[in-house]
């Protein structure tokens, strides 16, 4: 029955090559849990280093293996595939991931909680998450997620090593356990999910998906009724990942309880993670899901219901935040609304490509934004955990002013005010809802962007135009920090203002 | 034609930058005596380079000229291909107005020489950093023909906005800088949605034609298929089911109300004079005398040219709007008791009257609208340079609390009644130009009829109501209050150069029209040419 492949059949099959920065990053962890164990004490930032080493290893990888003129290839017996997607993917996720490595150290330290298997497991998790972008079938899609999310569960609970039974710990310890429940009752979702469909279609390989699901659809058999509650059940699972409404509820409690580095990690790669398998099973797997007299997916409606929902419920209850950490995670809400507009958009199959490039680039410049974001709450947090207030920002800009400079680009790149990274996201997915003839959507979009306009402000308000009372905050703006904070400043302004480099970036990208 | 080189528009925009630059690398506070130096000789190097411009301007001609057309990014959205690009290029109504631009800049700078604001809030260097961004973005707006570069500069011109209220301003000033943010971004954000479709749909964000690529104006003026151009692109088949019941009326909407809220036009105004009374003076003069042209400016060229059949149908009732934002903001400005307040609502005022101008859609009514655009630049400049002077040394915007400032400073009494009067629109003078050549216009016009010109007429009536009265409290009478020491009185060097061009312009308008008049003939015959009945 089966036949054991050749070694040389093996090696063209599984075409390790174009799965390198994934699995070379993988590889790099268990080097790095040699480094920690006989780096000791004195040598302990040793981790770090080694850990952006392996980043940048990956990174450099990537540069080759996904360049522009490099043809789309699948890997792992067409399990996982390298194309431009991939790659621009892959490249956010390595810069995200580090990012939040500059910014932990020495929040780790300050919090007493500094281990190398901090390094260590945010490595495996950005591993997962470029497995999931790659993700050619359901089952890796499955074992990808894992894969990102067990870590993100530890690294949530990371405070709660130093068991001081401080209430910092405590919430610690909350955030990982509701995360993990919440997440495994999610996968839980994406399984049943992927079964439906399996047993509608017979296979779970995406490519193969979409030239069975065509003809289920148009013929009325259970067939069809079990494909179409599988792809609900997909939606839901991947919707709990990228928190959006009304899979949400889990989002501000676990961003406010994990350590922050943590939080602005996973509200980043979590997110690319999740709309990546999202994209690629709605647009490459299902976009023959037409029912008869209608030109757009049948998914498409119910991603702009919750694109509607997630906009409108994100923006409004983020106003009412008094805390940076539960405002942002609201905010990353609301944005994980904007890329479900380009996920309906795609819906409409002439743009689905268009549509997907936006979201990309509405995903690069929220990663940049966003960690640099939170990486001023980081910064002036106190030890104790508190100072995490709105108000603690007043007269930042007199205190620092470079940083509430920063603080202030970000604000204005999660607005969407032109010449920041967040403006030309912006404008890349509303053009493709315009031109899917969504114009509610587009609408409700640029009307929530001006709600999201009064919190983000309000931000800015403080730093600038309002005085400091009572001590100034001994703000943590040490030298990695600050590196972090100009390398997400940058990001920032230059695809901002630099406008033809997104787009170029992403022209290659074509998953439908 | 070639228009990639470079183009004295382009260094006239960028000269600005230049100036931040330069800013951006001295220290705040060793060199806290040059800042203002370097800002000024900025703003007077840009205002040289218009001026150049102005010499090589060709007013016979009704192409757009120093133009500079460079792609900057192509967009693929599904089949399409879409280029945005960097394109500048001016008329006579672009030319007319960048020349406003870098003539106040200047003078507001000049007007923040010697301000207190500094010694309270610091951060010199910070404001005239500000300053260059937003004469940067402003000429921006004046100048790109691109309907997404165009909403770059539009919007950038938000931010430091934002903060010269916010920073600077008086007690109430975040409330009304926060005020100002949400409200202009609110209208304009609904502009970028219409901006997108009208790209999208016709293929091509640049708005004039130029290096061989036809812009929109150009697709929308020589179409000839059945209805209209919007109509004939828009969903198949779709009822859309909003007022007048077409795509046109529709993307004419998310134009306009963008542009309402900047001008702005009734019932748009509130957030106008919280902006006005908080802000500190450089801000308020550069609000009243460029900013709010933004908005008509937006009008006449985007509103007019793209979406002829809308601006019909829908020109009676915007022009309605306009007249009575006249007797509205003249009648609010004549119960305030705050000088600043009253101002303020006088711009709402005489901002009605281009309004109506502009929807004559008749070349008389245009022209006086675009005249009284600068117009009201330089004489409400000159009012709140006014009002900022008198704060200088009283400290207060109260009326009650002036009187018989003329006794002690006979100059700035002389100077100040001179721009009154030219702003109540006395002949000889540059406000009665453009406000008869617009009631010239609307008794004209084939779109609107008599009453338009008789309530508009009013207005002009009752603006010498509320000037006088102002006038009256603020320099008749005897002087109520006394400064504690008569070096007070005096005029700084500074003050006196930021009010003698304002003077010389009031009375070359005012008596030499025909210098203006000639810039704007042939650009606004060609929008004109659309509504001929």
């Amino acid at each position: 029955m089966f036949e054991s492949p050749t070694i040389a059949e093996f090696l063209a099959q599984s075409n390790l090559a174009s799965t390198l920065p994934a699995t070379l990053l993988l590889a790099w962890t268990l080097l790095l849990v040699l480094v920690d164990l006989f780096a000791g004490e004195e040598r302990e930032h040793w981790t770090p280093i080694a850990a952006c080493l392996g980043l940048g290893l990956s990174f450099l990888a990537n540069v080759f293996v996904y360049s522009p003129a490099a043809a789309e290839q699948v890997a792992l017996y067409g399990m996982f595939v390298a194309d431009a997607f991939t790659g621009f993917l892959n490249a956010v996720i390595l810069v995200a991931t580090f990012i939040a490595v500059l910014m932990s150290r020495d929040y780790l330290k300050r919090a007493e909680i500094h281990r190398g298997e901090f390094y260590i497991l945010a490595l495996i998790s950005s591993a997962g998450a470029m497995f999931m972008v790659g993700a050619n079938d359901l089952i890796i899609v499955f074992v990808a997620l894992e894969l990102l999310s067990i870590p993100l569960y530890i690294l949530a609970a990371f405070r709660s090593i130093k068991n001081d039974g401080s209430d910092l710990a405590l919430k610690s310890e909350e955030s990982g356990m509701k995360y993990f429940i919440l997440g495994a009752f999610s996968s839980a979702f994406l399984v049943f999910g992927a079964a439906l469909v399996y047993g509608a279609t017979g296979t779970t390989s995406i490519p193969q998906i979409f030239e069975i699901a065509g003809s289920i659809v148009g013929a009325t058999s259970s067939a069809a009724f079990y494909l179409l509650v599988g792809v609900a059940l997909l939606i839901v699972g991947l919707g709990f990942k990228v928190a959006v409404v009304p899979f949400h509820m889990w989002t501000p409690d676990v961003y406010e309880g994990a350590p922050t580095p943590v939080t602005a990690f996973m509200s980043v790669t979590a997110k690319i993670g999740g709309f990546a398998a999202l994209l690629r099973v709605l647009i490459t797997g299902l976009s023959v899901l037409v029912l008869a007299d209608s030109e757009v997916a049948v998914w498409q409606a119910t991603a702009t219901l919750i694109a509607i929902l997630t906009l409108i419920l994100g923006n409004f209850v983020a106003i009412s935040q008094r805390n940076l950490k539960r405002m942002l995670a609201y905010s990353s809400i609301a944005h994980a609304g904007y890329i479900m507009v380009a996920v309906a958009a795609a819906g409409s199959a002439v743009i689905a490509n268009a549509a997907t490039q936006g979201a990309l680039v509405y995903m690069m410049a929220y990663m940049f934004t966003n960690l640099g974001a939170f990486a001023v709450v980081m910064s002036i947090e106190r030890v104790d955990g508190s100072g995490g207030n709105i108000d603690d920002l007043n007269g930042l800009a007199q205190s620092r002013p470079l940083m509430a400079m920063a603080m202030t680009i970000f604000m204005l790149s999660l607005t969407g005010v032109p010449l920041t990274a967040g403006f030309v996201g912006k404008f890349m997915i509303f053009s493709a809802a315009v031109q899917a003839g969504l114009f509610g959507l587009a609408v409700i979009g640029v009307l929530t962007s001006v709600v999201s306009a009064f919190y983000y402000i309000r931000v800015v308000v403080n730093m600038y135009l309002r005085d400091h009372e009572g001590e100034l905050i001994p703000a943590l703006e040490t030298r990695y920090v600050r590196l972090a904070i100009n390398v997400a400043l940058a990001g920032t302004l230059v695809f901002g203002i630099f406008y033809p480099l997104a787009t170029n970036l992403v022209s290659m990208v074509s998953i439908a | 034609m070639d228009v990639t080189g470079l183009s004295l528009t382009t260094i006239t925009l960028f000269l600005p930058i230049v100036g931040l630059a330069i800013l951006l690398f001295m220290n705040g506070e060793t060199h806290r005596g040059s800042l203002k130096w370097v800002a000024f000789a900025t703003s007077i190097v840009t205002f040289v380079a218009s001026v150049l411009m102005w010499i090589n301007f060709d007013p016979g001609s009704a192409e757009l000229q120093m133009v500079q057309r460079n792609t900057w990014a192509e967009i693929t959205l599904g089949e399409s291909v879409i280029n945005v690009s960097y394109f500048v290029g001016v008329d006579g109504i672009s030319m007319l107005l960048v020349l406003l631009t870098t003539f106040i800049m200047p003078i507001a700078i000049l007007g923040s020489f010697g301000s207190h604001i500094f010694e309270e809030r610091g951060r010199e260097k910070l404001y005239y950093i500000f300053l260059m961004l937003l004469e940067w973005s402003m000429i921006g707006v004046f100048v790109v023909h691109d309907l997404i570069i165009f909403y770059v500069f539009w919007e950038v011109t938000l931010v430091p906005m934002y903060f010269l209220i916010g920073i600077w301003g008086s007690e109430d000033r975040i409330y009304a800088a926060v005020k100002f943010f949400l409200y202009t971004m609110a209208g304009s954000i609904l502009m970028l949605i219409a901006i997108l479709y009208v790209g999208n749909r016709s293929g091509t964000f640049s708005t004039y034609s130029a290096g061989g690529d036809v812009g929109v104006i150009e697709r929308v003026q020589t179409f000839d298929g059945e209805g209209t151009y919007w109509d004939a692109l828009g969903p198949e088949g779709e009822d859309t089911g909003f007022l007048l019941n077409s795509v046109e009326s529709f993307l004419f909407l998310g134009f306009l109300i963008a542009f309402a809220i900047k001008v702005p036009i009734f019932p748009f105004h509130s957030w106008l004079p919280d902006a006005h009374v908080q802000a500190p003076t450089a801000g308020s003069v550069i609000l009243a005398g460029v900013l709010l042209k933004m908005g008509t400016y937006g009008i006449v060229r985007f509103n007019l040219n793209l979406f002829p059949e809308a601006t019909v149908a829908w020109a009676p009732t915007i022009a309605f709007l306009g007249v009575v934002g006249i007797i509205y903001g003249a009648w609010v400005s004549y119960a305030q008791d705050n000088v600043k307040k009253l101002v303020a609502y006088s711009s709402v005022s005489h901002l009605g009257f281009v309004v109506v101008g502009i929807f004559a859609l008749n070349a008389q009514g245009l022209q006086g609208a675009t005249l009284q655009m600068v117009n009201h630049g330089i004489s409400t400049g000159g009012l709140f340079l006014i009002v900022g002077m008198l704060y200088e040394r009283w400290h207060t915007k109260e009326m009650a609390d002036y009187g018989g400032v003329w006794k002690a400073m006979p100059l700035f009494g002389a100077i100040s009644l001179v721009i009154s009067l030219s702003s109540m629109g006395l002949p000889g003078l540059n406000g009665f130009i453009g406000e008869f050549t617009i009631l010239l216009g609307s008794l004209g016009s084939d779109y609107l009829g008599f009453a338009f010109t008789l309530f508009a007429t009013l207005g002009v009536i009752l603006a010498a109501v509320y000037l006088l009265k102002m006038f009256q409290h603020v320099f008749m009478g005897e002087l109520r209050n006394p400064l504690s020491s008569e070096d007070g009185y005096t005029l700084a060097w500074y003050e006196k150069a930021a009010y003698i061009p304002i003077i010389i312009m009031v009375f070359w308008m005012g008596l030499q029209p025909i210098v203006f008049f000639n810039l704007l003939d042939v650009s606004v015959d060609k929008i004109v040419a659309l509504f001929v009945r």
